[in-house]
Parts: structure tokens; sequence; C-alpha cells
């Protein structure tokens, strides 16, 4: 598939307090950001589990984004460090799954910088498009190890872009 | 899937206006979940114009009853803004309220992408994850907990004053904190507020007095708030008071100790640095309360260990060396900030030459120096203290609408300089000069003010001055500071001498804000005002229920907006007052002991002592009334004991496959 | 020992000759090393950016590809002229800014077998090296000979605060680096609010009317405040003030006398430097008397070219006649 044409499906997990409300504050100023990016919303970075991103990975998402306060402003005190030991540990996971760990990424946006959620969603849509696309759990079975030849020319399945139109 | 009870979920996809309907076809995003999403259980998928009105809300209300909706799912703007409204609707029609769920297709796809055909598909998406997310949410009730009736107003200014007084007054209690000796704040500096001229302290000082003496109020000044607990309803807040050396219960304020005090020591916050106090101190005459504090800094004692004058000579032997710092600890239900703000530091603005050459002053000084009470009594003198100037440049937006510095218009600075103008030209005959790039006198009897000080002869330029200096290019400059500009009207430089400056300097976040903001956990904006709900609908109110801002906390304002708002504040707080009790979100973890195999990783994760470990069982336990529900434990624990209401796993994992359409692909 | 790499800039070996000097006789007391970019070309000076930008950027970018391969240790880079730091400063910050000015660039640098990639050095001015590096106390430390009665005025020069790519500057418009490095010398700093006003630059050659204006209001208000020098960091402002000084004063019929040095000659005096070895007596408008007041002797050096006799003016041209031009139409 051709990198300049694919078009990366991202989740985005957001923190009910900051980053949430920067997305919010990012529509009401009507910034434009790239629309690859689907939100979650949790009360804290904190409630993010770190399956809840390989669930997305292996379910169709192209990359994840973790989205929590600044440290040092989290609503609950401490709990967006959590999300940063989780977040750090979950890239090692992934890289031992032969899986790029550049297709998760973590960025601190506190409630008044919608314009800085508009511009890390667009950077990281443009990261991921380069990276192309995963297809976990897309291919038959077999061995996982991600193979850059044989993604660039399988196709995703039809059926998802059909359900869509 | 098929053990599951067949859910029966309405979609609703809100055009609002065109703000939705202009980027997303939401006819076919309803066609859409109607055809696709029905094997999910969508048995009724509408849009409409606007779903927040009370049509749509019936629309909602009829379709629960007559379709025995078990789910819905309103496609429409952000929860934060609607969630309630049609929790409320649901609640109406007899479904719990938090089988509601809000897809935002306006602040998260209408407002931020252009194009139609992308901004459709992720609409989709979105629906799909809330319908899949829905489905697994289950029935809560609020939990309804009783409102403390005491509130705390933090900051003794006029804002502050004004909100502590409508409370009281209204049979509740207040805690009136303040962190200098004395309430009043920035107001009682002035001599004259513009646009009527009153006397600042005398319409000022009653309203002092008043929260000084009201049963109602406790008054707690040289203090400040230490800690903040608790949320809503329930705050536990710590407050420092400052050890002030003298026992307030002997003070009679007779002002002995002041007089005899052999330290003398420059007063830079109430006189701005142009005149003197002692190191026993009231900032002013008509403080309140009417008691000295030492500043241990400055008195001679603390440095050298003798003198002790205030001591001898007290009649009732109310100065106390041993006084120690006093930590009190009170509950209150609600809280408004009235933390005011900083005058910007002129000094940033080098070509100006503040704090260079003797004779520009800026406004907070000139206020002191037109001030009956204050250092010169009155008299408008230079830098010398007895020089009346002949010429007097006032120079607007001095650090506000200026990218070097800050980008706001300082709101208050045209008016001020105005003031100024009239009182130069009043007091001294000077000629005066306004710079200005724009005068903004919006309000009442405002632009009157400016038509009179036209009248009176004052001049104006309109550009932005360039440079103060003293650098004489001619004999007509020579020992006068001259101010180079550019005159847009006549479209030329000008170099006007003159022989004294004022800067009007702007308003600028307390340069702590970020700090209490974090405190009392509220957030800031770019700039670094306290930042409000709403900025128009909820301006008093914040992101965090039972705190609110009022005053210039929240942003710059004049006298009238800061009373208007201490005022609108108040009636929000006795509106909780009298609910007597409020209901909270019910999301909160719970451990299921069945599972819990007490391996105790979650309980060093919470930060609030939520999570306990039973000893006896060996499992651990979640205090509901602690438990914040934030769902750190809920991620962390590995035998998924703990499940967090409103946001479970279930939850969140049907949303992903929803908004990964993995549903459609097993459909 | 502190190393860094040095462009010098065409007008230390020329106009600025007592710049270099001084440079050189505080090195050592300061522990410091230059090591010279080898090769290097011009900067462009204050005019080439204004004509075409690509050629400008390469003939400064040239300069930073060749100091690249000196780095050894050291990234910095450092410029003892403000226009020379300027554009050396304001070369990197665009290449970052604007990748496709970058990739020009590099384009015209690899037909000389150079690449500079922007971000990988730190263009600094001796000044800045010397206040914030070597610092205020090593400086003090080295005083033998304070200047204690000597009234100078700081004159920055326009081109050094502004436009701060960096943030280097204590203030961008009224900044106090040299106030406060001739204080620590010793020297009585009068308080200069033209210090960042401009000396006229290269109007001196295309509107000397202009130009003389702008010398007159720095030596005017220098005067005024009872400076007996101006001290500098800049070359182009050395030479402004010092060889136009007598021009301006014939222009406007006034008679002014203000010395301008550079601030490393001063450096070099209170290190205990002989004025000899520190360029000073080559300015045109003496600071001997200057340098009297606190005992210091300027040696006589050469004197300067005697000026043409008023009288021996050149030959005119021959007189035109109706003759000849009657001639030229014949033919």
């Amino acid at each position: 598939m051709n990198n300049d044409t694919f078009e990366p499906t991202i989740i985005g997990f957001t923190c009910n307090w900051c980053s949430y409300r920067a997305s919010d504050l990012a529509g009401t100023a009507r910034m434009k950001y790239a629309p690859n990016v689907r939100l979650i919303r949790l009360m804290c970075s904190g409630r993010l589990d770190p399956t809840f991103v390989l669930r997305a990975l292996s379910s169709g998402a192209d990359g994840v984004m973790i989205t929590g306060c600044h440290p040092g402003e989290c609503h609950y005190i401490e709990q967006n460090y959590k999300a940063l030991r989780r977040f750090l540990l979950l890239r090692r996971v992934l890289k031992g799954m032969g899986i790029e760990p550049e297709r998760v990424k973590l960025v601190w946006a506190s409630a008044a910088e919608g314009a800085k959620f508009a511009a890390e969603t667009t950077t990281f849509v443009e990261e991921i498009r380069k990276l192309g696309p995963l297809n976990w759990g897309k291919t038959d079975g077999g061995s996982q190890t991600v193979d850059r030849e044989e993604l660039s020319t399988v196709h995703r399945p039809s059926s998802e872009m059909e359900a869509i139109a | 899937m098929s053990e599951k009870k067949q859910e029966r979920v309405g979609v609703y996809v809100c055009h609002c206006g065109t703000n939705i309907a202009g980027t997303v076809d939401v006819v076919d995003v309803a066609k859409w979940a109607q055809e696709k999403l029905g094997p999910q259980g969508v048995v009724i998928a509408r849009e409409y114009k606007f779903m927040c009105s009370s049509l749509g809300q019936e629309l909602i209300e009829k379709d629960i009853k007559e379709l025995g909706l078990t789910r819905v799912v309103v496609a429409a703007c952000s929860p934060h803004l609607h969630e309630k409204t049609f929790r409320t609707a649901a609640k109406n029609a007899g479904l719990n309220p938090y089988l509601v769920e809000l897809a935002s297709i306006r602040e998260q796809v209408s407002w931020v992408h252009t194009d139609k055909a992308v901004a459709t598909a992720k609409s989709k998406a979105v629906v799909s994850g809330a319908v899949s997310r829905v489905i697994e949410n289950r029935a809560l009730d609020e939990i309804k907990v009783p409102i403390n009736p005491n509130t705390l107003v933090v900051g003794g200014g006029i804002a502050g004053i004004q909100s502590a007084l409508e409370i009281a007054n209204a049979g509740f209690h207040v805690y009136l904190v303040e962190r200098e000796p004395s309430i009043g704040g920035h107001m009682a500096q002035f001599d004259k507020t513009f646009p009527t001229l009153d006397c600042s302290a005398c319409i000022l000082t009653p309203r002092m007095v008043e929260a000084g003496t009201h049963p109602n109020i406790t008054l707690l000044t040289w203090s400040e708030v230490t800690n903040v607990a608790g949320y809503v309803g329930n705050f536990h807040v710590t407050i420092k008071k400052k050890a002030r050396f003298v026992n307030e219960e002997l003070c009679t304020g007779c002002g002995i100790c002041q007089e005899k005090c052999p330290k003398k020591v420059i007063d830079d916050v109430y006189e701005a640095g142009l005149g003197y106090r002692k190191a026993v101190y009231t900032p002013f005459a008509q403080a309140v309360p009417n008691f000295p504090v030492m500043d241990k800094e400055n008195c001679t004692y603390f440095i050298k260990g003798t003198c002790k004058a205030c001591e001898k000579f007290c009649p009732t032997n109310a100065i106390d060396f041993t006084q120690q710092d006093q930590t009190l600890n009170v509950d209150v239900g609600n809280i408004v900030l009235a933390t005011g703000y900083d005058l910007f530091d002129a000094r940033r603005v080098s070509n100006y030459g503040y704090g260079r050459l003797p004779n520009v002053f800026t406004s907070i000084e000139f206020e002191r120096l037109s001030n009956a009470a204050g250092p010169t009594n009155g008299n408008i003198v230079m830098r010398d203290g007895k020089t009346t100037p002949k010429s007097v440049g006032i120079i607007h937006c001095v650090g506000s609408r200026d990218k070097n510095f800050n980008n706001y218009c300082s709101v208050i600075c045209c008016m001020q300089g105005l003031k100024f103008a009239h009182l130069v030209h009043e007091r001294t005959g000077a000629t005066v000069y306004n710079f200005y790039i724009d005068m903004r006198t919006a309000y009442k009897a405002y632009d009157e003010f400016y038509q009179r000080v036209l009248e009176e002869g004052t001049l104006f330029v309109r550009g932005k001055v360039a440079e103060v200096t003293d650098a004489a290019r001619n004999e007509r400059e020579k020992g006068k500071l001259i101010i180079q500009t550019e005159d847009t009207l006549a479209g030329k430089q000008r170099r006007i001498p003159v022989d004294m400056v004022i800067l009007s300097s702007g308003l600028q976040p307390r340069h702590d804000a970020k700090d209490v903001g974090k405190l009392f956990g509220i957030s800031c904006s770019m700039d670094g005002w306290f930042t409000e709900k709403h900025p128009k609908l909820d301006p008093v109110a914040t992101m965090t229920e039972g705190i609110y801002i009022v005053g210039c906390a929240q942003g710059p304002k004049d006298i009238p907006s800061s009373v208007a708002q201490g005022a609108a504040a108040s009636a929000r707080v006795l509106d909780k007052i009298l609910q007597k009790e409020i209901a909270l979100e019910p999301i909160k973890a719970s451990v299921n002991q069945e599972m819990c195999s007490g391996c105790r990783i979650c309980n060093g994760l919470c930060p609030f002592n939520a999570i306990a470990f039973i000893e006896d069982d060996k499992v651990t336990e979640i205090n509901p009334a602690l438990c914040q529900g934030c769902g750190t434990c809920v991620a962390a624990c590995p035998a998924g004991a703990i499940s967090g209401t409103g946001f479970s796993n279930e939850q969140i994992i049907a949303q992903i496959d929803g908004l990964l359409l993995k549903n459609l692909e097993l459909a | 020992m502190n190393k860094y790499l040095l462009y010098p800039g065409c007008s230390m070996d020329s106009s600025a000759k007592a710049y270099m000097e001084s440079l050189n006789e505080i090195l050592e007391p300061l522990d410091l090393h230059l090591e010279e970019i080898e090769d290097w070309n011009c900067c462009g000076a204050t005019e080439y950016l204004g004509i075409n930008l690509i050629p400008a950027y390469s003939l400064i970018a040239r300069n930073l590809a060749l100091a690249t391969k000196q780095m050894d240790g050291t990234r910095t880079v450092v410029a003892p002229c403000s226009a020379c730091y300027l554009n050396l400063a304001k070369a990197d910050y665009y290449m970052q800014e604007r990748p496709t000015l970058g990739a020009k660039v590099n384009e015209a640098l690899a037909a000389g077998g150079l690449e500079y990639k922007a971000g990988t050095l730190d263009v600094r001015h001796l000044i800045d090296v010397l206040v914030y590096d070597v610092g205020l106390d090593t400086i003090r430390s080295k005083v033998v000979r304070p200047l204690s009665g000597l009234k100078v005025v700081p004159y920055m020069g326009c081109m050094l605060p502004r436009p701060d790519y960096q943030h280097r500057w204590s203030d961008h418009e009224h900044p106090t680096e040299l106030d406060d490095l001739l204080r620590a010398l010793g020297a009585d700093v009068i308080d200069y609010p033209l210090t960042t006003e401009c000396c006229g630059g290269h109007m001196t050659q295309i509107g000397p009317e202009t130009a003389f204006e702008l010398i007159r209001r720095l030596v005017a208000d220098a005067d005024e405040r009872g400076a007996q020098m101006m001290v500098t960091v800049c070359p182009m402002c050395q030479m402004n003030i010092d060889a136009y000084q007598n021009e301006a004063n014939h222009f406007f019929g006034t008679n002014y006398h203000m010395p301008i040095l550079f601030f490393t000659q001063l450096m070099g005096l209170a290190f205990g430097k002989e004025p000899g070895d520190l360029g000073i007596g080559v300015e045109l408008v003496s600071a001997r008397n200057a340098l009297a007041n606190i005992g210091v002797e300027v040696p006589v050096t050469q004197e300067p070219a005697a000026p043409r006799k008023k009288d021996e003016g050149l030959p005119m041209p021959r007189r035109w006649t109706r003759h000849e031009g009657k001639k030229e139409a014949v033919k």
C-alpha cells in the first residue's frame, strides 16, 4: 500500500479533566486536525489498562495515542505518573512482540492546550502514516512477526471500507 | 452475546443547526446506524435539528416509552455540555440516566474536520463506539452527600468582600482568608474610581468594616490556605495563620507601637515603594482588622535580639514575641477564589525606562501620589518630592496587547489613564498627553468620561510609544523625558518632551496563580488566569464543582464587574447550600473479594487513601466515600478483581471494538 | 582551557586591527583558546542579504560548514564582530526554521564538497562568551589596574541584541552585559540610553548626511553625560564614530572630541597590558587625554599621513571650447 494514500486508524485515550477538554477546546476554537483519531474518554490516564492498547492494536488500530495531564497537574494528584510508568513498560512489551513501539505515543495536554492537542494529533497521524498499516489480527494466524514487505502489499479487508461507506 | 438479553438501543443524531450538519451528513449517519447497527440492538435511529431543545428531548422520551428503549445514544456535542440534559430526559421517561451515552460528533468531528465524507465516516465510527459501549453500561444510582453550609472565601479585595457579605447576609457562615494584614485589596490603594470619581476609600471602607464585624464572617487576615482536600459540599481546608506577634484579644488598635517602633521600612505593598512604614504596622489607617502585624524580617528585636520598644509602650500588653504560626482546619461546602491580580512589572519594558529614569512612574505609584492619604498627601510631584510637573505623558497598554509581554487587553488601563489625565489636569494644570493604541471605553458612562477629559484639553496621540528617553537631541528637549512615538493619525513620528511619564501598566495573573490553581484543583488559561466553566454562560463556576472564581483572578476587570461577579458566585453558593445535599457521579471502584488474591499491588496506588487491606481476610477493600473514581487501581489489578463503575473494562473494550467497527465484521 | 572556534571576519584584519590585537592580549590571562576557522570567507556584511538570499546564506554557511570540520570537543563559534555574529546566527537559525532554505544552501555547499546541518554549532559573540562563560568574577580577579575614574558610556550597537534568536541577552532594548563588564574592570559606567541605537552603518557611504546625524546624536549624548570615552563591541560602530566624527563635527559646526575604544582594549589595560600592544594610539579621535586621567600614558605611534595641503588641489579639467566641439563634429 502506498504510504501517501494510507489513512491510519488511531485510537486516542483521553483524560476527562485535561486532554478531553483540550480536544473540546480545539473544537470550540475550530482548529483543524487530522481526522484519523477516534477518542475514548477515561476519568484519568491512570485508568488506562495496557490491555486496552493491545486490544485496540489487535482489533485494527494502527496506532494508539495516550493523553493525560502534565506531570504534577493530575486531577487525582499523581495518577498520570502511573500512566507514564505503564506506557514505558508497554513500549518494551510491544518491541518484544515485534511491533514498533512508536505506534504508541504519550502526550501531555492540559485543558488549555487545544492547539497542542490538535498539533500532536496531526503529527502522530503522520508518524503512523510513515510506519504504514499494522494489520495485526488481520493476517491468517501463524507468526505475528511484522514483515514490512508483506505489509506494504496487504490491503485492508474491503469489508471495513464497505461498512463505513 | 447470545446469552445476554438483547438491549433495545435508540440512536439520535443532532444537526446542531449547521454546526454538525454543515460538515457531517447526519441523515446518512442515522440511516447507517439503523441499517448496520441493527444486529447490535439499534431499534431506532433518528436525526433532528436540535436534540437539546425540549422537542428533541421529548422525541427521546417518547421513544423510550413507546419503543421500550433500554439504552440511548445521542450523537451531538461534547458530554461536558449536554450529558446532563439527556440523562435528565432519560430519567423523566423512566430510564436510568446512566444508560445514556453521548457520542461527540461536534467538538471532536464537525468542528475540527473539513472533508464531509471523512467527517461522516468518522461520525459513524464514533456512533458505533458509543452503541457498543452503552450496551455494557449498567444502571447506577447517584450518590447523595450533604452540603456543609459554611463557605470559604479566599482573598479580601472588593470581589471577595462582596461575595462574603452576600453569603453572610443570607445567614450562612463565611471564612474570609486574606494574605495581607488587612482586607481591602488593590481598591484600598486607589484615590478615585472611574468614571464617577468617587473617593475609593469612602465607598470601600464601610464594606470592609461590615465584613470585619459581621457575626457570620470569620475574618482570617495574615493567613494563607495551605491545603484543600475533599470535594463539593465537603471540603477540608487547612489554613496557616501567620504569627502577628500581636495578641488580637488584647490589642485595641491604638497605634502606639507603630509610633514608637524605631525601624522604618520602605512599604513595597501598600505604598508601592513610594512610602515608608514601621516594622510593626497596619498597612493603612482604615485597615480591617485594625491590629498591627510585626514584620519579622525587619524587626530589630528579631534581627539583633534587643529593642522591644513596642512591647514597652503597649498600654494593654498585647505585644507577644513568642507567638507561633497557627494551623487551622475548617470544613466548608463551597469555596470562592477572589485572589486578584499582580500589576505588570513595568521594568520589563526597558525602552520605557521605568526603574532607570526617575520621573517615570507606574499607575499604582501614581495612585499613591494622588491619594490624599499617600506619601505626598495627594500632591502630584516628581521623584524629587517637591517639583510639580508642567507636562505629563500617560502611556497606555504597557505590558498589554503586546506579543512580547501579554497578548490580552487589560481592560482597565484606558479608563485608568483617562482618570490620571483628569487628576493631573485638575490638580496641577499641567499639559497632559495620552498615548494610546485604541481607546477602549466600553460600559456605562465610560465614554462620556472620555469626552469630558477631551474637553478638558488633554491631548491624545494615537500610536504605540517606541521609547522614553532622556537623551536630548536639542535645547528644547534638554532636561526632559522625551517620548518618541508614532502618531498614526497624523502619519508621522513625534518626539514630545515632558517632565513626568505615567505608565498605565496592565494586569497580570498572580505570580503564584498556577500553584493556587493546583491547590484548589482548577486550571489556568494560557495567560495564567483561572479558567471558568463556560466563558459566556458560566463565568464564575469552574470545572471543579464547588469552586468559584470571581474578580480579577478570572481575568482583568474593573470594580463594577468584580463586585457583580462576587455577588454572582454567592448566588451560586447559596443555591448549593439551600439544596442541602448534592448528587455525586457514581464513578467508584470496588473490589470483588472473591477474586482478590491479596497481592496488594493496588494498595500503594491510591493518593486518597481509599484502599485498605483487611489483614484478617487477606483481601483489599475500597472505601467508596474516599474513592474519587480515577480508576488507576482498576487498571492495575492483575486478577481483574477491581471494577470501576461508569468506566468498566467491559465498557471500554466494547467502545474500542465499536470505534474500530470490529463488531460489524462479526455481525 | 576553554577552547572555542574563532570566526574573525574581515574587519579584524583591517579597520579593527586594534580589536584583534587587544583580543590576543587578553586570551592568556583568561585561559581562553581561540582556534581560527581555516579558509573562512567574508560573511557578506550588512548588504548582501538584502540583495539575494540564497547566495548570501550560502556564503555565510560555508564558514559554518568549515567550522564543523574543526569541532573537536567544542561546538561554539565565536565572532568578535557584531555583523559577523548576526549573520552567522541568522543563517543557522533560518536554515533550521525554513528547511527548504536549508536544503538549497546545502545544495550550493555540496558543489564545494561541504555540508552544514543547521543547529550543529552554537554561534556566539565574544562579549557573550566573556560575560557568561568566563564570568565577571574571573574577569574581576584578573584586574591589576582598575579603571576607576575613567568615565565611559557602554555602546552595544544595534546588531548585537536584536533579533536575539537564541535569547542570549539580558534585554533587547537596553542590554547591560557591557555595563557589567566595564564595571567589573573598575570603570565609572554612565547609563547610556542610546546603547542600542544605530551608528549609521554603511549610510556613511550612501547617505552621509543621515549617518552624520546618527553619529552626532550618539556623540553628543555621551558628551552631555560627561563621558570621557565610548566603549564598543562592534568594529562598524567603532569605525563610524571614530573615522567620521570629525566630518560630522564639520557638517554640524560642532567640536566634539569623543574617543571610542573596543572593550577588549580596556580589558587589556585593566589586566596590566601595555597600551601599545593593545592597539591604543591608532584611533583617529585620540584617547590619549581620556586615558591620561587614569594615569595611562599612550606612546606616540607613527603620525597619521599628513593631510594634503589645502592649496595643492587636484588639477581641473581643461576648459571646453567651442572650437573643440566643432572639431569633434567635423570628424
